[in-house]
């Protein structure tokens, strides 16, 4: 049995699925396995697997305009990847983001790997001035995603949400 | 080739298509021949284009997308080929126009000048229907097999290092996305 929580990541998906998200890009990492099965599962949801996380903003750009709601799965350090992207595509062209990130490396984070981009996503989060909150405890999840949502449409902006260990992980 | 004669020539088939360019010379050089509000020219993000045309096509699947890419921008971003391969939407058309230099910023060589094959790389990536082709009836053709195909398509189109006078062009940036996106969200099928 992987120790990363089913239970909570159908709370996290039913949020997003509440909110009319469709599409949902990702690249595979261990926090979102189950994140990703539920939506390669459901024929509702459009998954699109990347090689990398900055052409996630591409897709979710065209998804937009188009009138489809998308979602971003990813890792921290997916999301330092994807930087050049969300500032020239998704700030200069007013694109909404829902992005949801593994926020790996911060307290109780095991894997030596993870432990410098663990220290560096919020402070980037806030250079880019992008709203953020974390998900940590299952009884916040729906509220924050939905308010997380309505934010990113109503101000055609990225928003984050840093998925974390006390949620994600069963130890 | 010349790309901005390349454009002119299969201008008239744009009209009911949804198209979205590179920055640069692309993005004027279709500009000056007349901007239409299914254009949206992508003035940064080197690379996502053809994300953004992938993004679009899985979206509105009743609509045909045409993405002019550019050699510069897709060597920023080669993993897209795997990804548009993957999900091959049939109604996406990919042009990369292959001048081998990154004209804009002065003309650099890009690694096409020393003999990397960006339809080989696109053919490999899995891509089914490839090209390269390098004269104007040559495009032609292939643009509208491409179209009439139904099937996810690259057609890299060598042309010459040759651009317009400037880039910046009185379209604002917003002003292009908003009607653009006013556009696709209107558009029947």
């Amino acid at each position: 049995m992987s120790p990363v929580s089913s239970v909570h990541s159908q709370l996290v998906y039913d949020a997003l699925k509440g909110c009319g998200v469709r599409l949902m890009s990702a690249l595979p990492e261990t926090w979102l396995v189950h994140l990703i099965r539920l939506a390669e599962d459901d024929p509702e949801m459009t998954l699109v697997r990347l090689a990398k996380e900055e052409e996630g903003v591409g897709i979710s750009a065209g998804a937009h305009l188009a009138g489809v709601k998308s979602a971003m799965l990813m890792q921290n350090h997916g999301f330092l990847a994807s930087i050049n992207g969300i500032v020239s595509c998704a700030q200069l062209y007013r694109i909404p983001l829902l992005m949801l990130i593994s926020y790996r490396g911060e307290f109780g984070e095991r894997d030596p790997w993870q432990t410098e981009g663990g220290a560096v996503t919020e402070d980037l989060l806030r250079a880019l001035r992008i709203p953020f909150v974390v998900l940590d405890r299952a009884d916040h999840v729906a509220h924050r995603i939905t308010k997380a949502s309505t934010l990113a449409a109503s101000s055609n902006k990225p928003v984050a949400l840093l998925l974390c260990r006390d949620l994600m992980w069963e130890e | 080739m010349r790309r901005v004669d390349a454009l002119a020539a299969v201008y008239p088939v744009l009209e009911s298509r949804v198209v979205v360019t590179i920055m640069g010379a692309t993005a004027a050089e279709l500009q000056s021949l007349g901007h239409r509000d299914n254009f949206f020219y992508l003035q940064h993000a080197m690379g996502l284009a053809s994300s953004m045309g992938l993004g679009i096509a899985l979206a509105r699947p009743d609509k045909q997308v045409i993405v002019f890419d550019g050699d510069g921008s897709i060597l920023m971003n080669l993993g897209g080929f795997t990804t548009l391969a993957r999900y091959r939407p049939a109604n996406l058309v990919h042009v990369v126009f292959d001048n081998e230099s990154l004209l804009s910023v002065g003309g650099f060589p890009t690694a096409t000048s020393t003999g990397s094959d960006l339809a080989g790389i696109a053919k490999a990536a899995g891509i089914p229907r490839t090209a390269t082709v390098d004269t104007i009836e040559g495009f032609t053709a292939m643009f509208a097999s491409a179209l009439a195909a139904g099937e996810l398509t690259t057609i890299v189109a060598k042309v010459e290092a040759v651009g317009p006078s400037k880039y910046v062009t009185d379209l604002s940036l917003l002003e292009n996305r908003f009607a653009f996106q006013r556009f696709l969200r209107q558009a029947a099928p």
